[in-house]
């Protein structure tokens, strides 16, 4: 069989997003966890300055500097000091020795007031290591739906509003990588719900009309069972009837009400989901992958859980 | 008609201001929404219920269509219709408009008109006004102020913007006022009040310029410059919001999921409220299992149907016919596999909910439970019965 890769896995930096509470940072995890175990080299970065990352890798803590976690797997997290030293640094030339304190909370004002300054720091150091081919594969937690527009589209941004300087001069090379569709990729985590679903076909739409960074996949995260198929539930509505309960009471010699209402609600909860489901689906092109991964229901910490959301994520890519 | 939550109910009508903190998808705006549905429902006066970012079926269901900034009441027939009788008060619903928000606000504290029409026309208000400082928060607070210094209402609920960082909305107003004192404010518009810069701030400059270019620089130092101007403002603003926020009429809720991530922000929001000796009054657990998932003769039986489907199938008399292609037995034993493996899942997602809810509950705040409701909220009757109200059958139109 030939070695299959699936597209995802192809690309060189991928951008994970989705509204707050969706399990963004579970999908990142789970998604560097599966680069790694096809042994390509992969950088996690936490971009979304959450401070989440540390518990789903079962670590005390992630800074700056790349460290490898497990076999092949690295994690970082971003931050604008860092990421403004090392720039100083390689693009400046700035002999940068210990504290740059106040030229970092200087620049670090005026990148919280102008637009695009801090992203570009970050864009670029992600670009950077890209081009630089450290890694095999660069999986990005970024920011949520409400903010990763500024960082996709913090080049076009900054070549907007600085017309002269040494950013504007580099912000070309970071548009070429970004706009590569073989290189960069965005990948959308919504659940299935209305708010999450709403948010993420709303930054779809914004993300083909500002950026230049192609959608690659969206996965939608703790898909509850279907319960039925048609003629299951034509029985299970059967059984629910005065006769069902009563054939049920006989062959078991136990009350099964709350069992059938907890059937019954379970049916609902994945009737409601079905819809928001559909609405994504209606809302991608044919050709977007649109990725199922299950609601686990077994009590488990951050960690096991970001895990069996890479087991679920690679059967379903190997489909 | 049912009672509705009376724990919820006698936070908001012994309040002036309901304050909802949360994480992200936990629900903060509709239960924002149900506790002033509540109160206006039982009590007489006037409720404001003030939204950052509604879902677009919640806003429907409030009757709150592109309206923007402006204060609407949710007309008694709608209450009517969808089952819940005619309220003894009044409902009245606001969005926030960021753009207009901020607009008026500048408004208002810019000192005069030639500054304010400088600030408006900056290239870079739009783009700056929209992400720096918690911009979201701030006006989200401002508001609040507004309204309650208005004394239209009797109580205003406010649901938090969705933030990165759990307090920015009670630090908003603070984070303003030093933003606007601050030296590095200062120093940036430096170049625009004098050309002269100080040693110490030299290097900084150098790079900057280098790196941005000086007419980007400019750009700022003007806008900011101006901006600077509405500082007096402002720092009013910070303490007399502070003095509101830390108020005896003011409440704090915080609405939580019974999820590992929601459940550890609503932790540290205990933490910070109480740090900051804001009034915590409840904690709302939202979207609650059923605790009929833990019964535990429920628990045997299904673990009893899941072991051995196919014996209680047979004796089904209801299996002994032929159906859909596969013998009414199997069928019988598929779906009963089902139901039972289908409670097994929800009680165990049930028991790591009671877990964390039992943490709540030691915590020493007052908790307060809301189900976990089988369909989104669509109307007004299905955001009441979000506080346990079971609408009447609904008036045909």
């Amino acid at each position: 069989m030939a070695d299959y890769t699936p597209s995802l896995l192809n690309k060189r930096l991928v951008f994970v997003t989705g509204k707050g509470g969706v399990g963004k940072t579970a999908v990142s995890v789970a998604l560097s966890l599966l680069a790694a175990r096809k042994g390509m080299k992969t950088l996690l970065c936490e971009a979304d300055g959450s401070g989440d990352l540390p518990t789903y890798l079962g670590v005390d803590s992630v800074k700056y500097s790349q460290r490898e976690i497990v076999d092949k797997m690295y994690a970082m997290s971003m931050n604008t000091e860092d990421a403004l030293r090392e720039y100083l640094h390689i693009f400046m030339h700035v002999p940068v020795v210990g504290r740059i304190g106040p030229l970092a909370n200087a620049f670090d004002f005026v990148a919280s007031a102008a637009p695009g300054v801090k992203e570009i720091l970050i864009t670029g150091k992600l670009c950077y290591e890209v081009r630089e081919k450290n890694y095999d594969i660069i999986v990005v937690d970024s920011a949520a739906t409400g903010h990763v527009i500024s960082h996709l589209a913090a080049p076009q941004v900054l070549n907007s509003l600085v017309r002269v300087g040494l950013v504007n001069s580099q912000t070309q090379w970071m548009l070429d990588i970004l706009s590569d569709h073989d290189t960069t990729g965005l990948l959308v985590v919504a659940t299935p719900e209305e708010m999450p679903v709403t948010e993420s076909i709303d930054l779809i739409d914004k993300v083909k009309s500002e950026t230049t960074v192609g959608l690659t996949a969206v996965v939608m995260n703790r898909v509850l069972p279907e319960l039925f198929s048609k003629p299951e539930e034509e029985a299970f509505d059967l059984l629910c009837t005065e006769r069902g309960r009563q054939e049920l009471l006989d062959a078991t010699g136990m009350d099964t009400a709350l069992l059938l209402q907890a059937a019954r609600l379970a049916v609902e909860l994945r009737r409601t989901s079905t819809v928001h489901m559909d609405r994504m689906r209606d809302a991608l092109d044919s050709d977007t992958p649109l990725i199922n991964v299950p609601y686990f229901f077994d009590p488990s910490t951050s960690d096991v859980l970001a895990g069996k959301v890479a087991d679920a994520l690679g059967e379903e890519l190997a489909t | 008609m049912s009672t509705g939550c009376p724990d919820l109910f006698n936070i908001a009508s012994t309040s002036e201001v309901v304050v909802a903190c949360g994480g992200g998808g936990v629900g903060k705006t509709s239960v924002a929404a149900a506790t002033g549905l509540q109160v206006a429902l039982e009590s007489a006066g006037k409720v404001l219920v003030l939204t950052v970012d509604p879902a677009k079926r919640l806003a429907t269901a409030l009757g709150l269509g592109s309206l923007g900034n402006a204060l609407k009441r949710v007309p008694d027939d709608a209450f009517v219709q969808a089952g819940l009788g005619r309220p003894k008060g009044e409902l009245w619903v606001a969005m926030l408009d960021m753009k207009q928000s901020w607009d008026d606000l500048v408004r208002r504290h810019a000192p005069d008109e030639a500054t304010r029409d400088k600030i408006l026309t900056n290239p870079l208000y739009d783009s700056i006004t929209s992400r720096f400082v918690q911009s979201h928060d701030y006006i989200a607070v401002e508001r609040l102020y507004e309204e309650y210094t208005s004394h239209k209402f009797d109580l205003i609920v406010v649901d938090t913007p969705p933030s990165r960082n759990a307090m920015d909305f009670l630090d908003a107003p603070k984070r303003m006022a030093d933003f606007l004192s601050s030296r590095l404010l200062k120093w940036l518009i430096l170049p625009y009040r004098s050309k002269l810069i100080s040693m110490a701030s030299r290097p900084f400059y150098q790079i900057a310029d280098k790196i941005l270019g000086s007419q980007f620089l400019l750009d700022i130092s003007e806008f900011f410059g101006a901006f600077q101007s509405m500082y007096d403002g402002f720092k009013k603003r910070a303490i007399d919001v502070e003095v509101l926020l830390k108020g005896k009429g003011t409440s704090f809720i915080i609405v939580t999921t019974l999820e590992e991530v929601p459940s550890r922000e609503a932790e540290t929001f205990v933490e910070e409220l109480g740090k900051r000796k804001m009034n915590l009054r409840g904690i709302v657990l939202n979207k609650v299992l059923p605790s009929y998932l833990m019964d535990a003769d429920t628990l045997k039986l299904a673990n009893h149907i899941a072991s051995d489907p196919d014996s209680i199938a047979s004796k089904l008399s209801m299996s002994k016919t032929e159906a859909s292609g596969k013998t009414g037995e199997s069928l019988y034993s598929a779906t009963l596999y089902e139901i039972a493996r289908s409670f097994l899942d929800f009680h165990q997602a049930g028991y790591r909910e009671n877990i964390q809810r039992a943490k709540f509950e030691d915590g020493g705040h007052s908790t307060i439970v809301l189900p976990r409701l089988d369909d989104d909220i669509s109307d007004l009757g299905g955001l009441a019965s979000l506080t346990g109200y079971v609408a009447e059958q609904a008036t045909s139109e």
